[in-house]
């Protein structure tokens, strides 16, 4: 009975060879040659680099920053989501291609242009600033080009979510006496949470490895507005490679925990979705 | 409590799905809405429900006009062909919703639960999932979900339209059974006749957006008001002939209709449902075709025959009892001759 235990689609080894082939060429050898460099540090230099001032700092901002603007995302891309599909007006599917620039423009650029408009004498600045608001070269900035990036991940998996809503299920729950609101709260919602899920893990891991844009926008101020993987470019700039490499591992382990959880959270979310 | 629909229109575009359409609910009773599909009726019932508006006419429940207000404000509970059950809901909260939005007591709301998921057979069963349970399983929990608010009148769009046979057979009885226990007044769609005629009290028949006649089963059964209606409720035979003087003639058979005297010749259809024909081995005067048998069913309640009409080339399809069969021995090939016991004439407006 050679061909019980056949599948019925072919070629399955070979295309499960060439995934785990390319995964292990692009993704894990270069990790792991990442824990290689940094295993040339003895235990207390990994310790003083990793849990320095400087560096907690970077985490804290890197970490703070980018789950802002992964939550300030969901809240946007929800709503540019919602709109997307659901309304009809004029030149809606140019917007709907511009909500992708995120993802083509080099984030550099975004960044450049993100600081030009808040300087002090910028197009948003000079207006701005005179009121508080400083966003150039402050954590703001950061946030603010963080959301820039991110938005994308969000819209694009909000968006196919409400589209296979049925729209029976919004009209079951109108003619039960639901408002809207209470329609929206107690019906679609719950729906979206995965999505919403998902899009908020992607915007994350975006903005924790975010680096082009940021370093325009935020000045690169030492315990102030210093990003973690700027950190990083700080000290292979000073061929401190063992130095870069433990940051860096630091930043992955965490990233990975975080996106851990998130999946968790999500899995439950699913259950009976 | 009663409905009451007064020259509704409806039109898509440029499709009418809905043209001057007038029908009344009386209330307690339960109600189909027949018809084939692109018939207008579900635009109908939604437009009851508030989840479509009329472009013309009025739509009155217990006399009072509803025909503006939103569907949350009629209290009607409306239950869909696939269910639009909330999926990430239990089955307890899905059938406590109407009763949640409406700010009830929690105590209140698990006892009114209980109370409609032993109605729906479905004790025990609270804490499931949509997901985990059977296609009739999650109709009966929608219906309990319409019922939860104390509906004023329940729809039902092609209820059990997504079920199998079996199941949905037993659904039909139980729901004629379930009206007849709370007595709320009912209309359902559906564009099968035999569930039309096994549940409602009153049939209303449409087609193309228009209601082609209302009645109770048997009087739409015996006195269609049309060829349509004829056509779509059952197998019908049609034989196509002329009329004269309150005669029709077809081939070499001739059938009096008295409410078609006129002095010239005019076509006509004649329709004849296959229990209505008679088969017979030998001829009977002047009133009978002689024809072949080409097929026997003996499998079922009745025994069905087709036969090839000799002169012509018809096929006509003929039910007789058992017995019947049984007494006239027929088979593949013999040469017998059929008659109308009884049949329809149609003259002019509809052809199939």
């Amino acid at each position: 009975m050679s061909t019980a235990n056949q599948r019925v689609l072919p070629g399955f080894s070979l295309s499960l060879g060439y995934t785990l082939f390319y995964l292990t060429l692009l993704v894990l050898i270069p990790l792991g040659a990442c824990f290689v460099k940094a295993s040339s540090l003895t235990f207390d230099q990994f310790w003083a680099t990793v849990w320095s001032e400087r560096a907690c700092n970077a985490y804290a901002l890197t970490f703070g920053a980018a789950f802002i603007a992964a939550f300030v995302n969901c809240l946007i891309g929800l709503l540019l989501a919602w709109v997307l599909v659901r309304y009809e007006f004029p030149m809606k599917r140019y917007f709907d291609a511009i909500v992708d620039l995120p993802l083509a423009l080099p984030t550099a650029v975004a960044g450049l242009v993100y600081a030009s408009l808040y300087v002090p004498n910028g197009w948003l600045g000079q207006v701005l600033v005179p009121l508080g608001i400083e966003a150039a070269y402050t954590r703001l900035g950061i946030v603010l080009v963080l959301i820039f990036t991110g938005l994308p991940f969000v819209v694009r998996t909000v968006q196919p979510v409400l589209e296979n809503f049925d729209p029976e299920v919004e009209e079951a729950a109108a003619s039960l006496g639901a408002t809207r609101w209470q329609t929206f709260r107690r019906v679609l919602f719950p729906g979206l949470v995965p999505a919403l899920l998902t899009g908020f893990a992607l915007a994350l891991a975006r903005g924790l490895g975010e680096y082009g844009s940021v370093v325009f926008i935020s000045g690169n101020i030492q315990n102030q507005t210093e990003i973690a993987p700027f950190l990083i470019v700080a000290k292979l700039e000073e061929f401190k490679y063992g130095e870069a490499t433990a940051l860096a591992i630091v930043l992955l382990v965490f990233s990975l925990v975080l996106l851990g959880l998130i999946n968790l959270l999500e899995r439950w979310s699913k259950k009976h979705a | 409590m009663s409905i009451t629909v007064r020259n509704v229109s409806k039109r898509f575009g440029n499709f009418a799905a809905l043209d001057r359409v007038s029908v009344d609910v009386p209330g307690g009773s339960l109600v189909a809405l027949l018809g084939p599909s692109g018939s207008g009726k579900t635009t109908l019932l939604r437009i009851i429900a508030g989840l479509e508006v009329a472009d013309e006419g009025e739509v009155h429940c217990a006399g009072e006009d509803i025909t503006r207000q939103r569907p949350g404000e009629r209290n009607m509970g409306f239950v869909f062909q696939h269910y639009a059950l909330f999926r990430h809901m239990s089955v307890l909260e899905n059938v406590a919703f109407a009763l949640r939005v409406r700010g009830r007591p929690e105590s209140s709301i698990q006892e009114r639960v209980r109370q409609l998921l032993h109605l729906v057979r479905l004790d025990g069963l609270e804490r499931r999932y949509p997901s985990q349970l059977s296609g009739g399983q999650r109709q009966r929990v929608a219906l309990a979900r319409a019922l939860a608010a104390e509906p004023r009148v329940l729809l039902l769009d092609e209820p059990f339209g997504a079920l199998d046979a079996k199941v949905r057979q037993e659904l039909r009885q139980w729901l004629r059974h379930l009206h007849d226990d709370i007595g709320v007044t009912s209309l359902f769609v559906t564009h099968d006749q035999e569930e039309a005629f096994e549940v409602a009290d009153q049939v209303v028949v449409m087609q193309r957006g228009r209601v082609e006649q209302t009645g109770t089963p048997q009087e739409v059964f015996e006195h269609p008001a049309n060829a349509f209606v004829m056509d779509f409720l059952g197998n019908v035979n049609v034989f196509h002939g002329r009329v004269q003087s309150g005669r029709a003639r077809f081939g070499s058979l001739a059938y009096p209709c008295p409410e078609y005297q006129y002095e010239e010749e005019r076509s006509a259809a004649v329709y004849v449902r296959p229990h209505e024909l008679e088969i017979d081995r030998n001829a009977t005067g002047e009133g009978s075709l002689p024809a072949r048998v080409q097929h026997v069913i003996a499998a079922g309640s009745v025994a069905k025959i087709q036969v090839l009409v000799a002169d012509s080339g018809q096929d006509l399809a003929i039910e007789m009892s058992r017995e019947r069969l049984a007494e006239l021995k027929l088979q593949a090939g013999d040469s017998v001759y059929v008659f109308p016991r009884r049949a329809h004439v149609f003259c002019g407006e509809y052809c199939i």
